[in-house]
C-alpha cells in the first residue's frame, strides 16, 4: 500500500480551502471581514487558492472605526487592489453620526464594541448571508466552541447552547431569511501555524507589525500608541519607543510590543519564546472575564 | 533569545485529531489540563488566572481541570456544554483535542467529536473498572471508526500503583471490545493525570510498566494510513470557470479527494452520468501537481468537454462506488424531536443534496449491552438506529468502513435547518 504524508500546516490549508469552497458554493452572497490584520490577509491569500485561476468570487468588507492605523489603510486598499477583489468599508463614524451607535467617554472609551452595530448593518445592507472572518479557536474560551459554519439569528446573535453539531467535513448552511453564517476557515490554526504559514508562502504584512519607533504610554501592562483621540490620564506619560503590533485591531485596543523584529523569522523566534497569549495584549479582552463570550453572542466578529 | 526554535521541524510536523471519552469524575479535564501544562503549552497569563482561580476555590494546588474551563454559562452551571477545541504541539506533532462533555448530551458530542478524529483516549477510573460509560464511548469510538483507541486507567495512585488493578481492568476491556471492534487499534496506559504519572513524563511508582506515556503513544501512533488510500474518490465541491481572456475556455472540478492517490493521465469516471475520461492536469495556485491524495483539496481538469457539477463524483475507472436510492445506515439522532418514520428530511452526502423519506428503523440499540432492540422505533435524541432510507436521487457511496467520507451522510430538517443525525451507510 501506498505511504504518505502531508504536513499539518498542509492539511490546515487544505482545510481552510475546503471551508471557503463550501462557502461559495452554499451561499448566494458571502462576503469576506477583512480587519487589515495578519489573520484576514493569510484568508485573502487562502481564498486566492481556492478558487485560481478565477478571481476571488466575494468582496472584502472592512469594519473601519475611523481609528485605525494609516499603515493598515494603506495595506488594505493596496492588497484589495493586487487581488482585483472588491472592497467595502463600513464606517463606525457613519452610525454614530446616524445616531445608531453612541460612542463610549473617558479614559478607557474605544470603538470596539461600536464595530458590531456597523457590522450587522453592513450585513443587512447589502443582504449578506454569509461573513467568512479570519478568529480561531485557540485565541480565547469563548472561541474555542465555535463551528466553522457558524448561525446566527435575525439579530445576528450567536446562541453557544444550541450550536448545530458539526459531523465530518459536511456543513448545513441552511438558514432562514434574515438570518446569516459566519464562517471561520482557519478555526484549527495556532498563532504559530499563522505565522509558519506567512513565512512558508511569503505573505507580505503592514509594516506596524515589524519593529518601528512611535509615540506610546503604558497602562494597565500594556503598551498603547498615543494618538488624539486617546484620553490619558495625568499620571500617563508619552514616551518614544521601538514596538511592534503582536495583533491589528483599531488603535485604542492594540496592545503594542517592546520589539526589534524586523523579519517573519525574527517574530517567530520572539513568539516562540514569549509566555503571554496573543490577546494578552488586547485591550478589549481586558474588560472582564467573559468579555469575549457577551460581544460574541451580540453579532461581533 | 535563549531558544532557537526551529521553523523547519515545524514545517515537517504531522497533525493528529483526537478526542478524549470519560464520565464526569473520571478525571477527563485534569487529563487534558495535565497534557496541556506539562507539554509547556500553558502561557503565562493562563497559568496566572487558573492559579487565582484556584486559590479563590479554596485549592492548594494548581486545579488542572480550570484550564479547560469555557463559557461563563458553564461555570454558572458547573457543566460542559459543547465541543470545545484545545491545541498543542510538541516538536513531533500538532495535536487537536476534540474535549467533549461528559453528562446527557454526551452521544451527540461525542459522535461530533470522533466523527475527524484519528485517535481516542478512553478514560476509566481505576477504582471502578470498566462501566457502563466506558462500554458506551468505546462503542461510539468504533462507530465512527476511529482507527486508534488509547485506554488510560486513571488515578492508580488511589490504588496503590498495582499493577494486578491494571491488569484485570485491561482483561475486562478487552473481553469487551473485542466483540465491538475485532483487530481495533488498542493501548493500554497506566496513568495519574492528578500526579502526571504516566502522561508526559514517565511514572517512577510504575516500574512494573514500560510501554511509553501517553504522549509518547500520540506522538507515535502511525497515522498516515488512516485515510481510504485505496479507493479514487473526488466529489466535486465547486466548479471553477474563470471566464477571463487567459484561462478563456478553462473549466476546474475543484474539491478535496476523499480516497486514493490521482494522478494525471489517470483514466476516470464521472457520476451518476457513467461517462468516462481522463485528468489532464492537477492545478493548484502554486503550480500543477503530479500527484494528489486525501486530504488535499486541489483542482481537477478533465480531457473531454463534459458537464459536470457539485455533487457529482469522479472515481477511477474500474473502481466504482455503490449506487442506490435505498439506503442502509446506522445513525446517531441528535434532535430533541424524536425521528419521524416517513418522515421527509433534507440529507447531505459529500457534496451532494438531495432529500430522503426514512422508511423503516430495523432496531433501536443498547449500547450498554449491544443489544439490538428490534421492538422499539421510536429514536430519541442520543439513540443508536439501523434505518432504512430513500433517497430522492441515487447515491453513489461507500461504506463506512471502506471510507469514512463517501461512506457518511447528515439529515436536517426541513422545518428548522437544524441537523438532526449522523448517518454511517452499512
Amino acid at each position: 500500500m501506498s505511504e504518505y504524508h502531508l504536513t499539518h500546516l498542509k492539511e490546515l490549508e487544505s482545510e481552510a480551502i475546503y471551508v471557503l469552497r463550501e462557502v461559495a458554493a452554499q451561499f448566494e452572497r458571502p462576503v469576506l471581514l477583512f480587519s487589515g490584520g495578519k489573520d484576514s490577509i493569510v484568508l485573502v491569500h487562502l481564498s486566492r487558492k481556492a478558487f485560481y485561476p478565477a478571481k476571488i468570487p466575494f468582496p472584502l468588507l472592512h469594519i473601519d472605526t475611523g481609528h485605525n492605523f494609516s499603515e493598515t489603510i494603506e495595506f488594505r486598499d493596496s492588497l484589495a487592489r493586487s487581488v482585483d477583489a472588491r472592497l467595502l468599508v463600513g464606517s463606525v463614524q457613519d452610525s454614530i453620526d446616524k445616531g445608531r451607535a453612541v460612542e463610549e467617554k473617558g479614559i478607557n472609551a474605544s470603538r470596539n464594541v461600536l464595530q458590531t452595530v456597523t457590522l450587522l448593518d453592513a450585513i443587512e445592507t447589502y443582504k449578506f448571508d454569509a461573513a467568512i472572518g479570519g478568529a480561531r479557536r485557540d485565541e480565547e474560551k469563548a472561541r474555542a466552541k465555535e463551528r466553522f459554519f457558524s448561525h446566527r439569528d435575525q439579530f445576528g446573535q450567536w446562541d453557544p447552547k444550541n450550536q448545530r453539531p458539526e459531523l465530518w467535513y459536511m456543513f448545513n448552511g441552511k438558514k432562514r431569511m434574515g438570518e446569516h453564517f459566519r464562517v471561520f476557515p482557519i478555526s484549527n490554526w495556532t498563532e504559530m501555524d499563522v505565522w509558519q504559514y506567512i513565512l512558508a508562502e511569503d505573505i507580505e504584512l503592514p509594516s506596524i507589525y515589524f519593529t518601528h519607533e512611535r509615540d506610546v504610554f503604558y497602562r494597565d501592562g500594556v503598551w498603547l500608541a498615543a494618538a488624539p483621540f486617546m484620553e490619558m490620564k495625568p499620571s500617563e506619560k508619552v514616551e518614544y519607543r521601538r514596538v511592534r503590533c503582536r495583533t491589528v485591531g483599531d488603535i485604542s485596543c492594540t496592545g503594542l510590543t517592546l520589539s526589534t523584529a524586523d523579519t517573519v523569522e525574527d517574530i517567530i523566534q520572539e513568539i516562540a519564546a514569549t509566555r503571554v497569549t496573543e490577546r494578552g495584549g488586547r485591550y478589549d479582552d481586558k474588560r472582564s472575564e467573559a468579555a469575549m463570550e457577551d460581544r460574541k453572542k451580540e453579532g461581533y466578529f | 533569545m535563549e531558544r532557537t526554535f526551529s521553523s523547519k521541524a515545524y514545517l515537517d510536523m504531522e497533525l493528529l485529531r483526537f478526542t478524549t471519552a470519560g464520565s464526569v469524575d473520571d478525571g477527563k479535564s485534569t487529563l487534558i489540563g495535565r497534557l496541556l501544562y506539562d507539554s509547556k503549552s500553558i502561557f503565562e497569563d493562563q497559568l496566572d488566572a487558573v492559579k487565582r482561580a484556584s486559590i479563590q476555590k479554596g485549592s492548594e494546588h494548581i486545579n488542572l481541570a480550570l484550564f479547560t474551563d469555557g463559557l461563563r454559562a458553564e461555570r454558572e452551571q458547573g457543566i460542559t456544554i459543547d465541543v470545545a477545541y484545545r491545541y498543542f504541539a510538541t516538536p513531533h506533532r500538532k495535536f487537536i483535542i476534540a474535549d467533549t462533555p461528559g453528562h446527557i448530551q454526551y452521544t451527540r458530542n461525542m459522535v461530533t467529536g470522533a466523527s475527524t478524529a484519528n485517535a481516542a483516549i478512553v478514560l476509566i477510573d481505576a477504582r471502578n473498572g470498566v462501566i457502563e460509560q466506558t462500554h458506551r464511548h468505546t462503542f461510539i469510538a468504533a462507530l465512527l471508526g476511529i482507527p486508534h483507541i488509547i485506554v488510560c486507567i486513571n488515578k492508580m495512585d488511589l490504588m496503590d500503583y498495582r499493577e494486578e488493578v491494571f491488569i484485570a481492568i485491561k482483561n475486562d476491556f478487552q473481553a469487551f471490545a473485542t466483540q465491538v471492534f475485532p483487530g481495533q487499534d488498542m493501548r493500554f496506559i497506566p496513568i495519574s493525570a492528578l500526579k502526571g504519572d504516566n502522561v508526559v513524563k514517565p511514572s517512577g511508582n510504575m516500574s512494573w510498566y514500560a510501554n511509553g506515556t501517553l504522549l509518547h503513544h500520540l506522538e507515535n501512533i502511525p497515522i498516515s494510513q488512516d485515510h481510504d488510500l485505496i479507493h479514487q474518490r473526488f466529489p466535486v465541491q465547486y466548479v471553477i470557470r474563470p471566464e477571463s481572456e487567459e484561462f478563456h475556455d478553462y473549466r476546474g472540478y475543484a474539491g478535496r479527494v476523499a480516497g486514493g492517490f490521482f494522478h494525471p493521465g489517470d483514466k476516470i469516471v464521472v457520476f451518476p452520468s457513467g461517462i468516462e475520461s481522463e485528468i489532464t492536469s492537477i492545478d493548484t495556485l502554486s503550480g500543477p501537481l503530479t500527484e494528489a491524495h486525501p486530504p488535499m483539496s486541489v483542482t481537477l481538469t478533465l480531457k473531454d468537454d463534459i458537464d459536470l457539477s457539485r455533487g457529482d463524483l469522479i472515481t477511477g475507472a474500474g473502481d466504482i462506488p455503490r449506487e442506490s436510492c435505498d439506503i442502509v445506515a446506522r445513525i446517531c439522532w441528535m434532535n430533541q424531536k424524536p425521528l419521524q418514520i416517513q418522515g421527509k428530511y433534507a440529507l447531505k452526502h459529500t457534496t451532494k443534496d438531495v432529500r430522503c423519506i426514512i422508511q423503516e428503523v430495523d432496531y433501536v440499540l443498547n449500547i450498554s449491552t449491544l443489544k439490538e432492540q428490534t421492538e422499539i422505533k421510536t429514536v430519541r435524541m442520543n439513540d443508536i438506529a439501523l434505518v432504512r432510507l430513500r433517497t430522492t436521487k441515487p447515491l453513489f457511496f461507500d461504506s463506512y468502513t471502506t471510507n469514512r467520507i463517501t461512506g457518511s451522510l447528515i439529515l436536517i430538517d426541513e422545518a428548522t435547518n437544524e441537523t438532526v443525525a449522523a448517518g454511517m451507510i452499512v
